[in-house]
């Protein structure tokens, strides 16, 4: 069989979901191509095709496509779906918007957020918020895919997979893109980082949040996260998120400050290789999860675990 | 102009949900079940578009068992005006929901059809993409605000990393994010009329038959519990540890 995996990229770089997502279409077969579907992605090309494992890289170009208009990216992927036999997508926003929709004009089941790849045909999800698994089988004879990329290892580098363009399909005829906020942060990426330093409503307000959390953050190279009710309270923006609502992350490390630990916060990060929690309430239910728990204020932790850091050089 | 608002009957959001000890499920005998959050905030947005006098009605659509009237009466009771219940007890794929709901757009004909981006049991965030694609109507998910005109409806949506702005022609399909109201409670007064407000009980067979599932449960099991680890004294000890015992500095 064969497998299209379509590339998690902002047109200037691929992102490590990719990688992931190849992990688990290699688990599906030997044959894995990568769709690279957006304006100017020569250098997004270029990065995949040196993913490990990967036989060819395919690139469409169009403005629709630039702006990953659900309709648009659809009406590329369905046609090359002639050639394979299953498409395994990175489920970002990106991916869950124009997924299903390739599902439905393939008159196949929708598979979102997989987990885990246990036969060609059976797959493990997270269903009621991460508080259950559910291993289901397909009875398709082509599969959709959404792929949870915190539950696979990255693919390595290392080759050199030849690159050819595609048909970009014909855009999106009812719907038309207005304009975009994205946020621009030199810090890693929150779904992606190897450290996540996460706030909750104990910081109060927002500055308090960025005087507190940030500044950890930076200094341990990590992406910042943030509990619901701290984003509810407007302390911190939507996108920061941990939680069932909001990202899923999975670092090797999660340092949780100020954060209670709602299920549905858990439901984000109980994955995290190691979790930390700082919290002055000794029962949050955050230490039930955590690996390590200082029970303390934020406001004298975080300024001694700064210090507590450049003592041990980092 | 009519709004169709697809509801669905869930676990209540504050239930912790437990598997069953067989693996066949999540067991749901004595849970409460509310109407799924996500669902409650498009019933919410669908009746702030008729206040502002752009809707002149609000028809909420459900597919389960009987009991999902609940569900349906609790819509009419926040104000949407009429209600269809499509009376089921299988468990349907999004796939299956999104045909039906295709068979319910097309014959009441709404100029937008207004949905949680996703259900809190399955999490598949699937149906509204579907009925999208299945109906050819554009569709914009994970909003977090609507402006809706004659023609045309703009949506700003939730995407990583910021948010996107999307214009789409009517018909349409939107998905609701958590952000983009905060859903009113019934009154007393709206409770008492809802229970006049119409509820038509159809079969799926009324809308063109359940298609074949494409999916079987194997089964379903508890994810790895965590366990709780050791309290440390202070930061120090925690910078340690974390750099010796655990490695990830």
């Amino acid at each position: 069989m064969a497998v299209l995996v379509v590339a998690d990229h902002d047109n200037a770089s691929l992102k490590d979901n990719t990688h992931k997502t190849v992990t688990a279409a290699l688990a599906l077969s030997g044959v894995v191509d990568v769709l690279v579907a957006g304006q100017g992605v020569a250098a997004v090309a270029a990065h995949a095709a040196k993913i490990t494992g990967v036989r060819k890289v395919l690139t469409a170009e169009s403005d629709a496509l630039g702006k990953q208009v659900a309709e648009a990216v659809a009406a590329c992927v369905l046609p090359l779906m002639a050639d394979y036999d299953a498409v395994l997508v990175p489920a970002t926003s990106v991916g869950k918007n124009f997924t299903p929709r390739v599902a439905a004009l393939l008159d196949v089941a929708a598979i979102s957020e997989i987990v885990e790849v246990v036969d060609v045909n059976t797959f493990v999800r997270a269903i009621y918020a991460g508080n259950a698994l559910e291993t289901i089988k397909s009875s398709d004879t082509k599969k959709v895919i959404t792929v949870r990329a915190t539950a696979f290892k990255a693919a390595d580098e290392g080759g050199s997979a030849p690159i050819s363009a595609v048909d970009a399909g014909p855009g999106a005829a009812k719907s038309r893109f207005v304009s975009d906020e994205i946020v621009k942060s030199d810090r890693p990426e929150l779904a992606g980082a190897k450290i996540v330093v996460s706030g909750g409503r104990a910081m109060g307000s927002a500055e308090e949040f960025h005087r507190v959390i940030e500044p950890l953050a930076d200094k341990l190279g990590a992406a910042v996260g943030a509990s619901r009710a701290a984003v509810d309270a407007g302390y911190a923006p939507n996108d920061y998120q941990v939680g069932q609502t909001g990202k899923v992350v999975a670092p090797q490390l999660y340092i949780a400050i100020g954060i209670s630990g709602a299920i549905q916060h858990l439901a984000g990060m109980k994955d995290s290789k190691v979790i930390v929690a700082i919290n002055k309430d000794a029962d949050a239910p955050i230490f039930q999860v955590a690996d390590y728990g200082l029970v303390s204020d934020y406001k004298t932790a975080v300024p001694e675990l700064m210090a507590a850091l450049t003592a041990a050089g980092v | 102009m009519k709004v169709l608002v697809p509801v669905k009957r869930v676990i209540d959001y504050n239930v912790k949900a437990r598997v069953k000890s067989d693996q066949s499920g999540v067991d749901l005998a004595n849970v409460k079940m509310s109407m799924n959050p996500f669902c409650e905030i498009a019933v919410e947005e669908a009746i702030r578009l008729k206040e502002k006098g752009a809707v002149e009605e609000i028809i909420a659509v459900s597919i389960g068992p009987i009991q999902a009237q609940e569900t349906i009466r609790t819509a009419l009771a926040m104000g949407a005006d009429r209600g269809i219940l499509i009376q089921t007890d299988a468990d349907p794929e999004p796939l299956q929901v999104a045909k039906l709901l295709k068979a319910v757009a097309l014959a009441e004909g709404p100029s937008l059809i207004l949905m949680g981006k996703q259900a809190i049991d399955g999490d598949n965030s699937a149906v509204g993409q579907m009925l999208s694609a299945l109906l050819d109507w554009p569709q914009a998910t994970f909003a977090s605000k609507i402006e809706l005109t004659a023609s045309n409806v703009r949506v700003t949506r939730e995407v990583d990393g910021g948010l996107q702005t999307l214009e789409l022609d009517l018909p349409a399909v939107v998905t609701a994010d958590l952000r983009l109201n905060e859903p009113r409670y019934a009154s007393l007064p709206n409770i008492m009329k809802a229970k006049k407000k119409e509820i038509a009980i159809k079969t799926v067979d009324d809308y063109g038959g359940l298609s074949a599932p494409h999916l079987a449960i194997v089964k379903v099991t508890e994810p790895a519990k965590r366990v709780a680890g050791v309290k440390v004294e202070n930061a120090a000890e925690l910078v340690t540890k974390l750099k010796i015992e655990a490695g990830v500095l």
